[in-house]
């Protein structure tokens, strides 16, 4: 059962034709989680059934960001932060295509914030993946958004003072129609949640935990890669279905996961379909009270 | 393997079984697949590949059954299992 002479005869990954194998191996760390959600997203691609050339990947700027660069679909690794912006007019020009959007939590939620909840607010049809690592891995581990309070990191060396962001309330507050999270270990959980992100019609979100053991883990006294990972699995605790501003993640106690929202509303491109059209809806309610003043009128002269 | 209650159809089921192949000079060696390798098939080899790492091997002597676990947690398209053809 040696396994070299086969691998002579079968050298090629299954995922291999969804990759750039040029650029493999990649940059990320050994034992990043970023590797396990692109897997899995490449999975889910071929899972979900989509005509492949029908399908765009977006990406921002960081170590997420590189996803774009390895996947050998129709790709763009965008400027830091505008990712959601490019995939927006890549939706409009294309209204067939799907449009996934990988980026990180630094890229997403901070320096693209008001990008990701006014494309949340429209409903845009995206797909946006949030890889969840704590900290800005690629420039040296400094605060993000997402740093747990007290977390050490390049920037913060006697702890984070901040709160961080919940980013599944804050997604399903701005109106997105599928919210999920899950950490980089639930893997079969994590494919069929993206499956179900891609073929939703809407803003879908999906965050996930992925360890960081170079940026993150070395200053928090985690090391070891596995560990890390495991510690976030072992922490977790699957609630789907709840409030997604229940759904902490809070270390000393539960790191919330599961799908919290799945729910349908009219998209962007259906609204701008109507008012292109000239059928938007009656938004002050005239024609309403147009009918009702004559039905008064008519009511009088009786 | 151990059974709390032996299924019933444990003699007319046939066991998958699967053969590992790594692509040694894509592993960077964070031991991922060797800590969830559901079976215990898989090992640290003692050598290098060629960027330096050590890379994973699989334990002949160990039954793999093709869950393909090791090839999803990869984060380095680096192993992957096929179905063994001979059983």
């Amino acid at each position: 059962m040696n396994p070299e002479p086969i691998q002579a005869a079968l050298p090629c990954h299954p995922q291999d034709d969804l990759l750039r194998t040029d650029r493999i191996p990649h940059i990320w760390c050994s034992g990043c989680g970023i590797g396990i959600v692109f897997n899995s997203l490449i999975t889910a691609i071929k899972k979900s059934g989509l005509n492949q050339d029908e399908v765009a990947v977006v990406s921002g700027i960081g170590c997420t960001g590189r996803m774009a660069g390895y996947i050998a679909l129709d790709s763009f690794h965008t400027t830091h932060g505008r990712a959601i912006p490019f995939a927006t007019g890549l939706k409009l020009a294309r209204p067939q295509g799907q449009v996934i959007v990988a980026s990180g939590d630094g890229d997403l939620l901070a320096i693209g914030g008001n990008h990701f909840i006014h494309a949340a607010r429209r409903n845009l049809d995206l797909t946006v993946i949030c890889v969840n690592n704590f900290n800005y891995g690629m420039t040296g581990g400094q605060l993000a958004p997402s740093t747990p309070f007290g977390a050490k990191t390049t920037t913060t060396p006697l702890g984070s003072p901040d709160e961080p962001f919940n980013f599944c309330a804050l997604a399903a507050a701005c109106g997105a129609v599928y919210v999920a999270r899950w950490t980089a270990l639930h893997i079969r959980r994590l494919t069929t949640s993206l499956v179900e992100a891609i073929q939703k019609k809407g803003f879908s979100f999906v965050e996930i935990l992925a360890p960081c053991p170079t940026a993150f883990g070395r200053r928090n006294q985690i090391r070891k890669p596995v560990e890390l990972l495991r510690m976030y699995h072992d922490r977790s605790v699957v609630r789907n279905d709840l409030d997604p501003n229940l759904a902490v993640i809070d270390f000393a106690g539960n790191l919330v996961v599961g799908k919290f929202v799945d729910r349908t509303r009219t998209t962007f491109l259906d609204n701008y379909g109507l008012v292109n059209r000239r059928e938007a809806p009656d938004w002050l309610g005239l024609e309403h009270e147009r009918l009702r003043e004559e039905k008064a009128r008519a009511g009088a002269g009786q | 393997m151990k059974y709390w209650r032996k299924p019933l159809d444990l003699e007319t089921t046939p066991l998958a079984r699967g053969r590992v192949l790594v692509v040694k000079d894509r592993c960077k060696g964070c031991e991922f697949c060797v800590n969830y390798c559901a079976r215990g098939v898989l090992g640290m080899s003692k050598h290098f590949n060629r960027k330096g790492y050590h890379y994973p091997e699989a334990d002949p002597a160990r039954i793999c059954v093709n869950c393909r676990f090791c090839e999803a947690i990869c984060p380095e398209f680096a192993i992957f299992s096929v179905e063994d053809p001979q059983t």
